[in-house]
């Protein structure tokens, strides 16, 4: 149970990319195309983590024309995302409509009861997996997270972790680690994780689980200090970030003593009952995308795990992620009466 | 100084041809974006985001794209006042204060002055919050950093006491109004426990009740049904209309300067903390409608109402930007997109963009100054034909509002349920001012509840159920303190004044 | 401020006391869920339904009071709040809107909004056809061109687009 990750899907990877790559030269002829307007279903604000992929994808579309109609990107953020999987779920057999997700797939359904689960919509394609890293602010003394935490378990549960949204990745991470280590937190929920950063910069919280992306510019400027990352191993980024430290730098937190993982998928789905051609054409689609040199440069500026998935090793991967969220949230007391 | 070099520098940057194309281009969809009610600046603004892509590629191409994109930003701030002073339908939240004086100064026939002056302080409320951020953004940036919950909260609760302290009319209609707008900004989810509350069960109602949709409906749809009962056309249609009455506007508007300068301050100030251009608007109303000494007849149609909210929110929307650069946090919806587009480019806001990518940051900063300025020439050049839109017989131009309202309330959230809501909204509209409840204090605790509520269990939490979190440090003990001076001031005074007959 | 000629639909006490019972079942709905969502100040601050719950309380409270008063205020019986007249002419723009707005999901955003402009120009402008079709049809093209063209901000569309190939 502590493992959080499961392993067995990595050996897949190469495997799934090589049979992608093969199909590819007989779907050409007969493939499925839009006919019309596609709508990218955002179940997340502006300017999030979610939105900023959707967005670039298709920037990266319009801008190599890989799809001859256009592309539209619909934010429906209501009820943390429900909104959108919702109409997704409505749209059932509709190829114009696709849907990128973040771990609100599981834990909104969980948390608040909503009638939606991810089997309602087609998997189509993992594009990456978004890190987790603990930080705190670089004026305290803590250099790593056994420090760390020593000093929380002493503070006698005065210690704030600010995170981004409630019952929601964030706080499934620190209720984990409070699992794991006996330390307590008082746990803080903020609109976005640009927010979050600086509060921890501003000395508001005592710690944070941002995603890379989210805190890098504080990391840079010396405000924020990271402890370890909530993956296996670590991130494969070595250019320096800071004058000493690359994202490679950054210890997996299992190595630390902290038994906790985390990853957040980005994926993207299509609504249920869709023809296997239709998914074809966004597989193919989106290959192409992270193909592109654009598409490798935003995955380094935001450190992500570079696990990409399709078909049923997807399929697989999202089940058991499921299975995991319940675990975790039933754990937590987070699931919905 | 060294501001001034690094300012004209980016004044190079920014005035080349292309830029200088794309400042206009950028200024005119913003005010096309603004004017339609639920498509925001930062619909707008993310909509283009994918075209700037492929042009930040190009060497200095970040610089044109963030002057496309923020020009649109400036174009949505000037447009957001036309259809608040000609229908009574903000186009953008923060206008939405501007109706309470803007339109009942069209209905008296002065549409041209009222969009002068919302125009003109627009200008200078960006103005001053573009020269604070030339010359102090080292001094003001780190100011945000010391806003936790606690301080959010005491920010939202200033608002608050600012505008609602002293309205008349009936106590009961009063608290009716204000605490339906809180028990409506509470449906959906409830963002500190993760819990949806007062769904029952409804789809629909996840997202809750937006703002703009209950302003587009109890202000747009229900000042049409008002206007049918009267007849069939818009008061003030018969204004004269040409270009002169902008010059007398400016005339008049010297007068107002401590209004100015007073909502230009409580701008920056709500920009940077950031709480958000449309509190900023609201607090600048309620301090000029206590503190003017036409404060009373705050309502009926006076200019100097129309300037508070304007340049506020003007100012805040531009110094939201600082903290946008400075700390990569978003002060705006818009600025949030803004910096998803940074991102994408290859930018990092944050402390060190300002010495890593000058060129960048001075651009953009001189982009606020020579974008403010188009805007400016392109709206009041337009004064007149948006005042003459008035003419348009009415069996014309009411049902085009009105599909307008219905496209401005379905885009909010891509929603049909939002547009019946409208309509509903509507209906109530018209009753409610009938039967003399203000619609105000709904609207201001639309907007404020849940983000007020938010930071107020956060704080809670933080201090572990300890009150006095609220008086824990000099700058959130004094703004609390001043929010319930504010609040008892009428008492406080009443009080002074038999204290003082007594003796 | 009604004339005496005038038929009075409804009265201003009328309307009040209906408004108060509405604003009253507003607020014990609002108390009901929050109620179940927990209104107590728990150990670490406020509980989900601890604001919405007092909110309720006081919607309540309000209504009940302007209940009242409009039961003793007899000068409201005679005031009429809306008369006939006004009625009518409101209830003909209200409806076609009601119309309008429900015929969206069905005809799509253009076209509903071409009949209901022409509707309105027909109706209150008594305008002739001529000039109808080219405003209510070139306002709808307008928008097209602003918001799926330009804007690429799609709008429900119905059989015709479909049609015309324009989804």
């Amino acid at each position: 149970m502590r493992n959080f990750t499961d392993r067995d899907w990595r050996g897949t990877t190469a495997l799934t990319l090589f049979a992608a790559a093969a199909a590819m030269p007989t779907q050409a002829l007969a493939a499925w195309e839009p006919t019309k307007t596609v709508e990218f279903i955002v179940p997340a604000g502006t300017g999030g983590g979610a939105d900023q992929m959707a967005r670039i994808i298709q920037g990266i579309i319009a801008k190599n024309k890989l799809m001859k109609e256009p592309m539209v990107v619909v934010n429906k953020a209501g009820g943390a995302g429900a909104e959108g999987f919702l109409d997704v779920k409505e749209s059932k057999g509709d190829p114009h409509k696709i849907i990128i997700t973040l771990s609100n797939l599981f834990t909104t359904p969980l948390a608040t009861n909503t009638p939606f689960n991810w089997r309602d919509l087609t998997p189509v394609q993992m594009m990456a997996l978004d890190n987790f890293v603990l930080w705190v602010n670089a004026e305290t003394p803590y250099k790593t997270p056994t420090e760390y935490l020593a000093a929380v378990k002493a503070g006698g549960g005065k210690f704030k972790m600010g995170g981004t949204g409630s019952k929601q990745e964030d706080q499934i991470i620190t209720v984990a680690i409070e699992k794991q280590t006996g330390a307590k937190f008082i746990y803080i929920s903020y609109r976005g994780g640009g927010e979050v950063a600086v509060q921890l910069v501003g000395k508001h919280v005592d710690s944070t689980v941002n995603n890379p992306i989210e805190a890098v510019a504080q990391w840079r400027a010396g405000s924020l200090r990271p402890l370890c990352v909530f993956d296996a191993k670590r991130m494969p980024y070595k250019t320096k970030i800071t004058k000493t430290m690359s994202w490679y730098d950054i210890p997996p937190c299992k190595d630390t003593g902290l038994d906790v993982e985390y990853l957040m998928l980005r994926g993207i789905f299509m609504p249920g009952g869709v023809t296997e051609e239709h998914k074809q054409y966004y597989v193919d689609l989106l290959k192409k995308v992270r193909e592109t040199p654009d598409w490798k440069s935003f995955l380094e500026q935001g450190a992500f795990n570079q696990t990409t998935l399709t078909g049923k090793e997807y399929e697989a991967w999202v089940a058991r992620e499921e299975a995991r969220h319940i675990l975790l949230m039933r754990e937590a007391g987070f699931l919905a009466k | 100084m060294e501001e001034i070099n690094a300012l004209l520098q980016g004044f190079g940057v920014a005035l080349s041809p292309l830029n200088l194309l794309l400042m206009f281009v950028g200024v005119v969809l913003g005010i096309i974006i603004g004017v339609l009610p639920g498509l925001g600046g930062a619909n707008g603004v993310a909509i283009l985001l994918p075209l700037t892509f492929s042009m930040a590629q190009q060497p200095g191409g970040t610089t044109s794209a963030i002057i496309l994109l923020s020009c649109i930003y400036w174009g949505a701030l000037f447009g957001g006042a036309i259809t608040s002073i000609l229908f009574n339908i903000p186009g953008e939240p923060w206008s939405v204060a501007t109706t309470f004086d803007g339109h009942p100064l069209a209905q008296l026939g002065r549409a041209g002055s009222a969009l002068t002056a919302a125009f003109t302080s627009s200008f200078i409320g960006a103005l001053i919050a573009v020269i604070m951020i030339t010359f102090l953004s080292p001094v003001v940036a780190g100011f945000a950093l010391r806003f936790g919950p606690p301080e959010f909260f005491s920010v939202y609760l200033l608002t608050f006491c600012a505008f609602v302290g002293m309205s008349g009319g009936n106590a009961a209609k009063t608290i009716a109004s204000m605490m339906i707008g809180f028990a409506l900004a509470a449906v959906g989810l409830d963002s500190v426990t993760g819990t949806l509350r007062l769904t029952f069960g409804f789809t629909s109602l996840l997202k809750g009740f937006d703002f703009l949709i209950a302003v587009i409906g109890l202000f747009g749809i229900g000042e049409i049904l008002e206007t049918l009962e009267e007849g069939l056309a818009f008061k003030g249609a018969s204004a004269r209309i040409n270009f002169k009455v902008v010059l007398e506007t400016w005339k008049e508007l010297p007068r107002y300067w401590a209004t100015s300068l007073r909502s230009a301050a409580v701008g920056c100030f709500m920009g940077i903390v950031p709480g958000g251009a449309t509190p900023a608007s609201f607090m600048s109303y309620g301090l000029a409608r206590r503190l003017s000494k036409d404060g009373n007849d705050f309502g009926s149609g006076k200019v100097e109402g129309v300037v508070a909210p304007e340049t506020a929110a003007h100012a805040a929307g531009t110094s939201a930007l600082l903290p946008m650069i400075t700390l990569g946090v978003p002060g705006s919806p818009t600025a949030a997109v803004l910096l998803g587009g940074l991102l994408i480019w290859g930018l990092q806001p944050g402390p060190l963009l300002f010495v890593e990518k000058p060129d960048f940051v001075w651009g953009l900063i001189a982009s606020m100054y020579l974008g403010n300025i188009a805007g400016l020439i392109v709206v009041l050049t337009c004064v007149p034909l948006f005042a003459a839109i008035l003419r348009i017989p009415f069996s014309i131009i009411a049902p085009v509002i009105i599909v307008i309202c219905a496209i401005g309330a379905y885009t909010v959230h891509n929603s049909m349920f939002d547009v019946y809501l409208m309509v509903a909204f509507g209906v109530l509209g018209y009753a409610f001012k009938k039967l003399g409840y203000p619609l105000a204090p709904l609207v201001l605790a639309l907007v404020l509840g849940d983000r007020a509520e938010e930071n107020f269990r956060n704080a809670i939490k933080g201090s572990q159920g300890d009150l006095l979190v609220f008086f824990s440090n000099g700058l959130v003990g004094g703004l609390t303190s001043l929010a319930l001076l504010l609040l008892f001031w009428p008492f406080i005074r009443a009080g002074w004044r038999m204290v003082l007959g007594k003796s | 401020m009604e004339s005496e000629q005038q038929h009075s639909a409804a009265s201003v006490r009328a309307v009040e006391i209906g408004v108060a019972v509405v604003i009253f079942l507003f607020g014990a709905l609002v108390v009901f869920d929050s109620y179940r969502l927990g209104a107590r100040w728990g150990d670490d601050g406020p509980q989900a339904g601890y604001f919405p719950f007092y909110v309720g309380l006081f919607i309540c409270a309000s209504g009940a009071a302007i209940f009242v008063r409009a039961l003793r205020n007899t000068a409201f019986a005679a005031e009429s709040f809306v008369s006939r007249e006004e009625l009518k002419k409101i209830l003909t723009v209200l409806v076609p809107t009601i119309v309008y707005v429900s015929v969206i999901g069905y005809l799509g955003f253009y076209v509903a909004s071409t009949l209901y402009i022409a509707y309105f120009m027909w109706h209150l402008g008594k305008y002739a056809w001529f000039k109808i079709a080219p405003v209510s049809i070139g306002v709808s093209v307008a928008f097209f061109l602003i918001f799926e063209i330009w804007f690429s901000v799609p709008l429900p569309k119905g059989p015709l687009e479909a049609a015309l190939g324009l989804n």
